[in-house]
C-alpha cells in the first residue's frame, strides 16, 4: 500500500475519499496528463476500477455558469422596478428572467397568438401532478388600464416569493391546485398605448384588430365572449369603446383563452383584473338576477375586500357587475361562472376618478400588495372549498 | 383642418404595420360618419325602482356623482377639490313630465388636502328631468364647508399667475405615468372644476363623467383682474367607456371662483357634427 500511495503522490493525485481499507472503494481525481499511466499501473495491479466522471473539469465550468447565470437571474428580479410601468417587451423578459429563477414552480404557457401576431403567454404556477383543479387570474385584457398589468408582474413575483420562502398560504394552496397567471391579456392594445404619449394611444382600451369600419379598429375584449352576446351593455358600432365584435369570440384573444381553460377542463376559479373604481364585483353583468351562487360569492368577496382593506385603508365596494358597475353582456367573469366555474370574480383596482386610467406609477406597489391580500384570501377559500 | 382629416382616412385604409408616430401630435382615428351613438339606457330594472336605493349600486352613485359636480362648481378652486366619498343612503322617485328625483346623503373629502383631509357630510336632491338634452338640477347642503380654508394658497397662487408675463403652456396632465409636477396641480384641479361645468351639464341617468386627463391647457390674457384658461379636457363616461374631449375657456380670481365661458365639443374628427348625448 505503502508503495502505492508514493506512487501515487508522483503522478499528482488528488484522493477524494481516503483508502481506509482493502474492502472499501477510493475515488481518485486523475489529472489528465497522468491518465494513462494510472491506467496502466491499475490494470497491472489488478486493481480493478470504473470511471465515474469522464471530465471534471467540463462538470466544473458548467455548474460555475449555471451558478453565474443564477446570481444573474437574481440580480435581475431582485433589480425590476415594481414601483415603474413597464413596455411588453420589458414585462416579457420580466416572465422570463422568473421562470428561469423558479424552474421548478413556474413555466411560460403558449397559448396562442394575437391579432398582430404577437404571443399569449400564461404563466403556470405547479408543483407538479397533471391537471389539478386551478385558478385563473388575467390583467391587462383592456389596454389602458395599465395598474392592471402592473400589479400582476408584482403578483407574479409575490407568488413565486411566498412558494420559496415557505409563506403560508401559498405552499399550502399550491400544494393542491395550479394557478395560471395571465399578466397582459391584450398585447396588441398595450404595445399600442406606448406609441405615443397622445391620449389617442395612452388611452386606448381595445383590442387591434380590423372591423367592418376601416376607421374604427378594435373589439371591447371584455365583451366578446359566449355570455348573453348581444345583450345590454355592450355595442354593435366598430366605432364605440365597447364594441361587441361580430359575433362571440370573434377576437382570437378571446378564443386563445377560452379553448386553454376549455382543454384543461378542471379551472375552479376565474378571476380578471381590471381598473379603475375599486369595486369588487362577481356574476351577473348581464342581467341584474341574482346568480345562483350570489350569497356565497357575496360573502366571499366581502371578505376578500375587508382583507385588502386592512394593509392601506382602500376601501372597496362589492356586488355584481351588474348593479354596481352597469349592465355589461359578452362578459368574461359570466362566460367563467355559466360554464360551471362558480368563483369568479372581477376586479376594478385604484382609483375611485381622481388619476383613474393614469394612475402615478408610486401606487403600483401598495395597490398590488392590497390586492395581494385580497387575491390571497379568495385563493385560500377556493382551496379549502373543492367542489 | 378638413384636407388632412381626408387624407389620413385614405391612408387609413392601407393596413400599416404600427409605427411610432413621428411628431406629438399624431392623427386622431376618425369616427364612422355621423353622430356617436347616444349611451343606451339600461335595462328598467334598476332604473324603475322607487323608493330606497342600495347606496353601493350605481344609480345612487351617479346621482351623487352630479351632485358633486355641482359642489365643484360653486366651491372647487386651485386648492380645493371634492371628491365623493361614499353614499350613505339613497332614495328616488318619479317625478312630473317623466323626470326623476334622487336624494342622496352622502359624504365628501377635499382632494386637495389628501388623505389627512376631514369627511364632510352633504344632502342632495338631484332631478333628472323626463327630456332629452336638458341638464340635471341639484340642491345641494353640505356641513362645515366654510371651514376649510385654502384663501392662503390659492391667493398666493393668483398673485404668481396673475403677473403679465405669465404664460402657462402645459400638455398631457397626467402624463402617461401618472405624473403631475407640484406646478401643474391646481392648473389640474382649476381645469376638473371647470370641467365640472360641462359634466354636470351633460349628466343623466345614464351617464357617470370623469375628468381623465387634461389634454392641455394654454393661459390666455388675463381680463379683468381674472386668471384666463384655455382648457382641453378629455372626460370619461364610465357606463359607455367613451372618451370624450372639450375644450373650454375659464376664468378665475379668490372672489369670483371659476366661471366657465366657452365650451366647444371636439370632434375626433372634423367631419362629425355633433356632440354626443
Amino acid at each position: 500500500m505503502r508503495v502505492y500511495l508514493a506512487v501515487f503522490a508522483l503522478l499528482a493525485l488528488d484522493f477524494w475519499t481516503h483508502a481506509v481499507s482493502t474492502e472499501r472503494p477510493v475515488d481518485i481525481l486523475v489529472p489528465h496528463s497522468s491518465l494513462n499511466a494510472v491506467k496502466v499501473f491499475l490494470k497491472k495491479n489488478n486493481i480493478p476500477f470504473t470511471v465515474m466522471i469522464n471530465n471534471v473539469q467540463e462538470l466544473l465550468v458548467r455548474e460555475r455558469e449555471e451558478m453565474v447565470h443564477n446570481a444573474e437571474m437574481e440580480r435581475k428580479s431582485k433589480s425590476f422596478n415594481f414601483a415603474a410601468y413597464h413596455d411588453l417587451e420589458t414585462i416579457y423578459s420580466f416572465m422570463d428572467t422568473l421562470v428561469a429563477s423558479h424552474s421548478n414552480l413556474i413555466s411560460k404557457v403558449n397559448i396562442g397568438r394575437t391579432y398582430e401576431n404577437r404571443t399569449m403567454y400564461v404563466l403556470k404556477f405547479s408543483t407538479g401532478g397533471v391537471k389539478k383543479p386551478a385558478i385563473w387570474i388575467d390583467a391587462g385584457i383592456h389596454a389602458r388600464e395599465w395598474i392592471s398589468h402592473a400589479t400582476a408582474v408584482w403578483l407574479a413575483d409575490r407568488i413565486a416569493t411566498d412558494f420559496m420562502g415557505n409563506r403560508a398560504p401559498v405552499p399550502s394552496i399550491l400544494s393542491h391546485m395550479d394557478i395560471f397567471l395571465m399578466i397582459v391579456a391584450n398585447p396588441d392594445g398595450y404595445v399600442f398605448t406606448h406609441l405615443s404619449p397622445n391620449p389617442h394611444y395612452r388611452l386606448w382600451r381595445k383590442s387591434r384588430s380590423a372591423t367592418s369600419n376601416p376607421k374604427c379598429p378594435g373589439v371591447d375584449l371584455n365583451r366578446n365572449w359566449d355570455a348573453e352576446f348581444g345583450g345590454p351593455g355592450a355595442s354593435d358600432d366598430p366605432c364605440a369603446e365597447d364594441y361587441r365584435g361580430p359575433s362571440a369570440q370573434s377576437e382570437i384573444e378571446v378564443k386563445n383563452i377560452v379553448d386553454f381553460i376549455m382543454n384543461h377542463g378542471n379551472f375552479k376559479s376565474f378571476i380578471t383584473i381590471h381598473s379603475y373604481m375599486q369595486l369588487l364585483m362577481y356574476p351577473y353583468g348581464y342581467s341584474g338576477t341574482d346568480a345562483p351562487d350570489q350569497p356565497e360569492l357575496h360573502d366571499v368577496a366581502t371578505s376578500a375586500s375587508k382583507a385588502l382593506n386592512s394593509w392601506h385603508g382602500t376601501v372597496y365596494k362589492v356586488g355584481s357587475i351588474f348593479h354596481t358597475i352597469k349592465p355589461a353582456s359578452g362578459a368574461s367573469v359570466d362566460w367563467a361562472y355559466l360554464r360551471g366555474i362558480k368563483y369568479s370574480f372581477a376586479f376594478e383596482l385604484r382609483d375611485t376618478g381622481r388619476y383613474g386610467f393614469l394612475l402615478p406609477a408610486d401606487q403600483i406597489v401598495s395597490t398590488a400588495r392590497e390586492t395581494w391580500f385580497a387575491l390571497r384570501y379568495i385563493m385560500k377559500y377556493v382551496c379549502d372549498h373543492p367542489y | 383642418m378638413k384636407v388632412f382629416c381626408s387624407l389620413w382616412l385614405l391612408l387609413s385604409l392601407v393596413k400599416l404595420s404600427p409605427a411610432p408616430p413621428a411628431s406629438q401630435d399624431p392623427p386622431f382615428a376618425c369616427r364612422g360618419a355621423g353622430d356617436p351613438a347616444p349611451p343606451q339606457p339600461e335595462t328598467p330594472e334598476d332604473m324603475a325602482s322607487s323608493g330606497d336605493l342600495e347606496p353601493t349600486h350605481y344609480p345612487a352613485r351617479r346621482a351623487a356623482t352630479v351632485a358633486l359636480h355641482q359642489l365643484n362648481t360653486r366651491h372647487g378652486s386651485p386648492h380645493r377639490l371634492f371628491a365623493l366619498q361614499e353614499v350613505h343612503k339613497a332614495s328616488a322617485e318619479d317625478v312630473a313630465a317623466g323626470g326623476r328625483k334622487y336624494s342622496l346623503d352622502f359624504s365628501v373629502t377635499d382632494w386637495a388636502s389628501g388623505s389627512a383631509g376631514p369627511a364632510l357630510r352633504c344632502s342632495a336632491e338631484v332631478m333628472f328631468p323626463g327630456t332629452e338634452r336638458s341638464s340635471p338640477d341639484v340642491q345641494l347642503r353640505c356641513e362645515a364647508l366654510q371651514q376649510i380654508n385654502s384663501t392662503a394658497q390659492d391667493h398666493a397662487f393668483y398673485q404668481k399667475y396673475i403677473a403679465p408675463e405669465s404664460a402657462v403652456s402645459a400638455q398631457h396632465i397626467p402624463d402617461s405615468y401618472g405624473n403631475v409636477s407640484e406646478e401643474m396641480q391646481p392648473f389640474w384641479r382649476l381645469a376638473r372644476v371647470a370641467a365640472s361645468f360641462i359634466m354636470l351639464r351633460e349628466s343623466s341617468e345614464n351617464t357617470e363623467f370623469n375628468m381623465a386627463q387634461v389634454a392641455s391647457v394654454t393661459q390666455q390674457e388675463s381680463s379683468e383682474k381674472q386668471l384666463m384658461l384655455e382648457f382641453v379636457v378629455l372626460l370619461h363616461d364610465l357606463p359607455s367607456q367613451e372618451i370624450v374631449q372639450w375644450k373650454l375657456l375659464a376664468s378665475w380670481s379668490p372672489d369670483r371662483g371659476v366661471r366657465v365661458l366657452q365650451t366647444e365639443w371636439q370632434p375626433r374628427c372634423p367631419h362629425d357634427t355633433k356632440p354626443p348625448n
